[in-house]
């Protein structure tokens, strides 16, 4: 069945909350209005107010709802209206969701998503518009989902809302309205694998989110120039699938990581960190990463569009990689 | 000159819950007929420039999405008269208003919309972040009630300096239920900041009325928890906030710390872009326009004799004219630069 992202995401909470009664939304605006982006739509009016929960502006007492909500035997999803608003609740993430569970000693886990969209693409300024998987990451104790494709929308939601642990899953604004096919009865592959989105023998890029298409973008335009690129779609970040990404590599010999968070301290610096020390032995080139300028987002239009990689960048450093 | 501060003072005490927890203390210093020609020019100009705002949204001119203050002027304008050139204004997204209260410059304000390197933040920042450090207009910030901590630092700022000078930190109803909220009032009320905290209640935050969201719709009430002077007014009325504003803006210049100052108010349109504001009772809505505080204001200096009403007509008129005017120059302005500016401001 052809859907959208955001369609893939309703469709999810829906069927996740029918077959459990302790999945729980609560967030701004998600009820009544449906979420910012409009990915919870009409779930209040199916499930009720008791689980479909309108929140004060209070991202702290949001997430920390969740937490607690989580330890005692819901399933809460919490919803950011933005990732940018991470940071009023980075405690409860970073500090209690992601410790609670070891620091007693694995009595109890804390069973919740936290959902929010990230992403460049709407001129929403410096504070609107990041990606900031790489505070997530740094983490542990904190799953982290970043689908690129409706049907993983779908499927990585599912799958998430059956993990004992925390997960943050973050949404790409950009995404929420593009089509692809879903079944809900087939998942690409399961949580925590990485997926082979187009084969290659020149090089391989690894890319996550939005991401995805503009590596598929930059390949199809390789193609053309007679270079054979392979994408490789991680899906999760955490769980990070590196035996997909180095049997990759190890065939192809060159990695380039595309993500749209900032280049220094970014995702893409800790994959190619890994790329390097699994597949040191099989590389041509040294390992690439292209990433969001080390800038906030700007607002006007032409510098927020350079700031982050696009499939001429990628599809031009593929070329340089294979070229030298 | 008489008649004119009763007029001030008159007008606040007509404010619902003017006589709020605490109380100010003093009568607001009195308005000249040239302060009150003032309020109105200023409240005209920056309802001509949202408006024109919203025409050149709808024309793809503005990046990014906007938040308009319509209804809301007689907050900014008023609370703004007591300042002096010294003073720190810290705002919201929902901050042209405050701007231009201060004096920015309408086409730098567009071009910033616009997204051209000839706006106040060069294009950087857009139409929820507006800055201009020379009139002390310290910023516009997205994330709602992260101005309010950083009100209170310009607040010490002000106080170590000894030199008199305030924070005035403005906020919605939503931002009462974040947590710097909170931690703001107490740290400004146990150091005895200059700073004064005006809440622009209009009932909504984003597309949820406040009833949903918090146990009371009278936002003063918050200030009592934290022991702090407060004060609520009818934000409609820019005489009524100016007489709130005047005496607690005096009082934090002499030390006697800070004031919480709720303005009941309403904005006319949505939340941002298009938002059409279905969630909101008609009832509510025509209640609320018939209380436009142009059409207030207009009246108030009709029945002092300051103005006709075609003379109020043609102040709406050239500030129109003037704000489209600034709208065509900054659509014409050029972009920012990819290659020099990019990288430019983030370190020095
Ligand atoms: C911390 C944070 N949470 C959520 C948002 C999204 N948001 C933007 S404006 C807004 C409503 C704020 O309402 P209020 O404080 O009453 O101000 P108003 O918009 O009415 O001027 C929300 C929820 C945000 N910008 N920052
Ligand atoms: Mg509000």
């Amino acid at each position: 069945m052809e859907t959208t992202y955001r369609e893939a995401l309703r469709q999810a909470l829906d069927d996740a909350m029918t077959a459990d009664s302790a999945i729980t939304l609560l967030g701004e605006e998600v009820g009544r209005y449906g979420g910012a982006y409009g990915v919870t739509k009409g779930l209040l009016e199916k499930f009720g107010k008791e689980r479909v929960i309108d929140a004060p502006i209070s991202e702290a007492g949001i997430v920390g709802a969740a937490v607690g909500a989580a330890m005692t035997g819901l399933r809460p999803v919490a919803e950011l209206m933005y990732v940018d608003f991470i940071g009023l609740a980075m405690d409860q993430v970073a500090n209690q969701a992601a410790k609670i569970r070891y620091m007693f000693g694995g009595q109890i886990g804390v069973p919740m998503v936290l959902r929010a969209p990230c992403g460049t693409g709407r001129s929403g300024g410096a504070q609107h518009s990041q990606s900031l998987e790489a505070w997530i990451l740094h983490m542990p104790g904190l799953r982290l989902a970043m689908p690129g494709t409706v049907s993983d929308a779908y499927h990585l939601l599912r799958a998430a809302l059956r993990l004992p642990d925390p997960v943050v899953f973050i949404e790409h604004k950009a995404l929420y309205v593009r089509k692809g096919e879903l079944d809900t009865q087939r998942m690409d592959a399961p949580w925590g694998r990485a997926i082979m989105r187009r084969g290659g023998r020149d090089a391989t890029i690894v890319a996550y989110s939005r991401m995805v298409h503009r590596a598929l973008e930059a390949a199809e335009a390789l193609a053309a120039d007679g270079i054979s690129a392979e994408v490789i779609d991680l899906r999760t970040l955490n769980p990070l699938d590196m035996e997909t990404v180095s049997a990759s590599v190890a065939r192809t010999g060159r990695a380039l990581v595309a993500s749209e968070g900032h280049l220094t301290g970014g995702a893409a610096a800790e994959i190619a960190a890994q790329i390097q020390e699994a597949c040191f032995d099989w590389l041509e080139e040294p390992i690439l990463r292209l990433a969001a300028e080390d800038v906030p987002v700007p607002v006007s239009p032409a510098l927020e569009a350079a700031s982050v990689p696009t499939a001429e960048s990628i599809a031009r450093t593929v070329r340089r990689m294979v070229h030298r | 000159m008489k008649t004119a501060r009763r007029g001030a003072t008159g007008s606040a005490r007509r404010a619902p819950a003017a006589k709020a927890r605490g109380g100010i203390g003093h009568n607001a210093a009195a308005l000249s007929d040239a302060d009150r020609l003032g309020l109105f020019k200023s409240m005209a100009r920056i309802r001509e420039f949202e408006d024109q705002v919203h025409r050149s949204y709808l024309e793809g001119l503005v990046h990014g999405t906007t938040h308009l203050c319509q209804g809301q002027e007689a907050v900014s304008v008023g609370a703004a008269k007591p300042l002096r050139e010294d003073d720190f204004v810290s705002y919201t997204y929902r901050g042209h208003g405050h701007c231009l209260a201060r004096g920015m410059e309408m086409e730098n304000a567009f071009a910033e919309l616009f997204g051209r390197s000839t706006g106040v933040c060069q294009g950087l920042g857009g139409s929820m972040h507006l800055q201009d450090i020379e009139r002390g207009l310290i910023g516009s910030f997205g994330i709602v009630g992260a101005g309010m901590p950083v009100a209170v630092g310009a607040g010490l700022t002000a106080q170590l300096n000894g030199r008199g000078q305030v924070s005035m930190s403005f906020f919605g109803d939503g931002a009462c239920n974040i947590g710097a909220f909170h931690e703001s009032l107490n740290i400004a009320q146990v150091w005895k900041l200059p700073v004064l905290f005006v809440c622009e209640n209009n009932l909504y935050g984003e597309f949820t009325r406040i009833n949903h969201t918090t146990p009371f719709e009278d936002l003063v009430q918050r200030a009592a928890g934290y022991a702090m002077n407060a004060v609520a007014v009818d934000g409609n009325d820019v005489e009524a906030v100016y007489a709130a504003v005047e005496p607690a803006v005096a009082r934090a210049r002499e030390g006697g710390g800070p004031t919480f100052i709720e303005c009941k108010t309403y904005r006319h349109r949505g939340h941002s872009r298009t938002d059409p504001a279905k969630y909101r009772p008609q009832e509510e809505l025509d209640a609320w326009l018939k209380r436009d505080p142009l059409i207030l204001y207009r009246a108030r200096l009709k029945e002092l004799k300051l103005l006709t009403d075609r003379e109020a007509d043609q102040i709406s008129a050239d500030a129109r004219a003037a704000a489209q005017a600034a709208a065509q120059r900054a659509a014409a302005a050029p972009w920012p630069d990819k290659d020099q500016d990019f990288m430019a401001k983030v370190y020095v």
